[in-house]
């Protein structure tokens, strides 16, 4: 999986605060890329980079632009999402918590055209599990799959009336701007987002 | 408020300096008239100030320094901003008189924020003892303000930044750690209570710390701001000198190695990392103290070099006083590398408000 942060025009530490929100994003092994202004800023990433233990390069795309590159390993992230699965899963209570974390507009990583065709057809075969999500969140590149033009939003809209919450991310939404053209689902906040994934019993990354 | 905040402080105080490095070339260039036997310190030391002779007694201090804003407080930022430009007049050993406000300020800002801000410079001129005499004001974009000071020193007593001797100890007043807090309090990272430690260093007047100097030999002296406490150390050494500074005694901000280790870095941190990194050797530090040791200072402490065996007597002083000074260090003659930074290993400094 790979993300791409812009920070052209961002004074450190933003550059910084920004990829690393970035990172943990990823949830797991991964690239992002970090576009800058300044030289500094390009030193400034690295030495992070260097400091955690990220593969780490940079190029100068054009005058006042660099691209920074990490490669972020196995076991870079923190999140619940880097837990193998048989270890979120505890012993059945009642109904397990599944659910799902839609990062990107894209499942997989590879070719982006491929990865949405992936999603389409992954949301679309939630829709006929005998068992079903408890929550589907939506954040960052996911905000684009509940809004206006997807190809899911009727997935979507019959997995919510089969009682499945569905969520977006609403910085993630105001970011893309997307704001008012949200389709299917609620609006929501990190506070409810990290509830949602710590109270899970099993967190799908698609 | 948030916006507000953003507005007014978009990372300000001395890691609004130019670098180091951009400035020598500069001033290397500009023209030098006829040298004047009076102006005893100019830009050739890269002092803290200058100093010109009026009499044999009496030679006048004159500094300069003005920023953007570091924290979302506008009389909080008056009072940073003066304390750290009267600042200089002390790092001479200089007692201060006069101060000309320096202000660039929106038209279409409340004009009660100026009020604020020269309410707090002003309060700090007069706790420093010295007269509020006028300034100048500019329509700008952003805010920026700051004082012109003069001041008055013996010609005899100068505190030089460049004449250490070997042997002498290294005596810092404040803790390190407040461009690394500010910076986090922009991204609202810095630990809760963090930026009220910062605060109050920045907002003590150097003041205290060059009255307790006063009864003793002082050999060099500067004042650690936007160069670092490595640059300023670098600065110190003057190409002849070199020291050892024993990074588990350096006092540190609480919350400031946390923060460096989030990253939460400044451009000028870096900066200065790139001027004076090729001087220094670090041994057994971690990675946040190596930031913290470089991290750009605003109204920063004194550095101050004297007789080993005096260092004791005046720490004693400058502690009940309530600065959190520590020895941190001594000079040595000229080695490679200038500066050697030695610890042991994971401990980033003596944490102290």
């Amino acid at each position: 999986m790979k993300k791409t942060v812009n920070a052209l025009g961002d004074a450190c530490p933003i550059p910084v605060v920004k990829t690393k929100n970035a990172i943990s994003e990823l949830g797991g092994p991964g690239s992002v890329e970090t576009l800058v202004d300044n030289e500094i800023a390009v030193q400034n990433l690295t030495k992070m980079a260097n400091q955690k233990g990220y593969a780490v390069r940079s190029e100068k795309i054009a005058d006042d632009q660099f691209k920074v590159t990490m490669e972020i390993g196995e076991g870079a992230g923190d999140s619940a999402q880097d837990i193998p699965e048989e270890c979120l899963v505890v012993p059945q209570t009642g109904k397990k918590k599944i659910v799902v974390a839609v990062t990107s507009a894209t499942m997989g990583s590879g070719n982006d055209e491929l990865g949405a065709v992936l999603m389409k057809g992954f949301l679309f075969a939630l829709t006929q599990q005998d068992v079903l999500p408890t929550t589907i969140l939506f954040y960052n590149g996911g905000a684009t799959i509940t809004t206006e033009g997807s190809a899911s939003i009727e997935d979507l809209k019959s997995l919510e009336a089969l009682g499945v919450e569905i969520l977006t991310c609403g910085t993630c939404l105001n970011y893309y701007k997307l704001a008012d053209k949200l389709q299917v689902g609620g609006v929501t906040n990190m506070y409810e987002i990290t509830e949602r994934l710590t109270g899970a019993d099993l967190v799908i990354r698609p | 408020m948030d916006t507000e905040k953003i507005t007014f402080c978009k990372g300000g105080g001395c890691t609004a300096k130019l670098g180091a490095q951009a400035l020598n070339r500069v001033l290397s260039l500009l023209p030098k008239g006829e040298k004047d036997p009076d102006l005893l310190i100019g830009y050739s030391s890269r002092d803290d100030a200058a100093v010109y002779r009026l009499t044999e007694d009496i030679a006048f201090v004159q500094t300069l320094d003005f920023f953007p804003p570091m924290v979302s407080d506008p009389y909080t930022f008056g009072q940073i901003a003066a304390t750290n430009a009267l600042s200089d007049i002390y790092a001479m050993g200089g007692t201060v008189k006069t101060a000309l406000n320096i202000v660039c300020f929106p038209e279409k800002w409340d004009l009660n924020i100026l009020g604020e801000i020269l309410r707090g410079g002003s309060e700090k001129v007069i706790e420093a003892g010295g007269s509020l005499a006028g300034g100048h004001s500019i329509a700008d974009a952003d805010v920026k303000y700051g004082l012109s000071v003069t001041g008055i020193v013996h010609p005899d007593h100068i505190w030089a930044n460049n004449t250490g001797h070997p042997g002498d100890a290294l005596i810092l007043t404040k803790a390190l750690g407040v461009g690394i807090l500010c910076t986090a309090d922009r991204v609202d990272q810095a630990p809760p209570g963090a930026m009220d430690a910062a605060v109050r260093s920045m907002t003590t007047l150097n003041k205290y710390a060059a009255q307790c100097c006063s009864h003793y030999d002082i050999h060099a002296c500067t004042d650690v701001t936007g160069f670092s406490f490595l640059g300023h150390l670098h600065e110190m050494m003057d190409g002849r000198l070199s020291c050892r500074v024993n990074a588990d005694c350096v006092p540190v901000l609480p919350g400031a190695a946390a923060c460096a280790d989030e990253f939460l870095l400044t451009a000028a941190g870096q900066r200065n990392r790139n001027h004076v990194g090729e001087f220094v050797r670090f041994e057994n530090i971690p990675f946040s103290m190596e930031e913290i040791l470089f991290d750009p200072q605003t109204s920063g402490g004194l550095l101050i070099a004297l007789d080993a065996e005096d260092a004791p007597a005046l720490l004693e002083e400058l502690r009940q006083t309530g600065l959190p000074a520590r020895i941190v260090g001594e000079i040595t003659e000229k080695t490679d590398p200038e500066i050697t930074v030695y610890g042991s290993g994971n401990k980033t400094g003596i944490v102290c408000e």
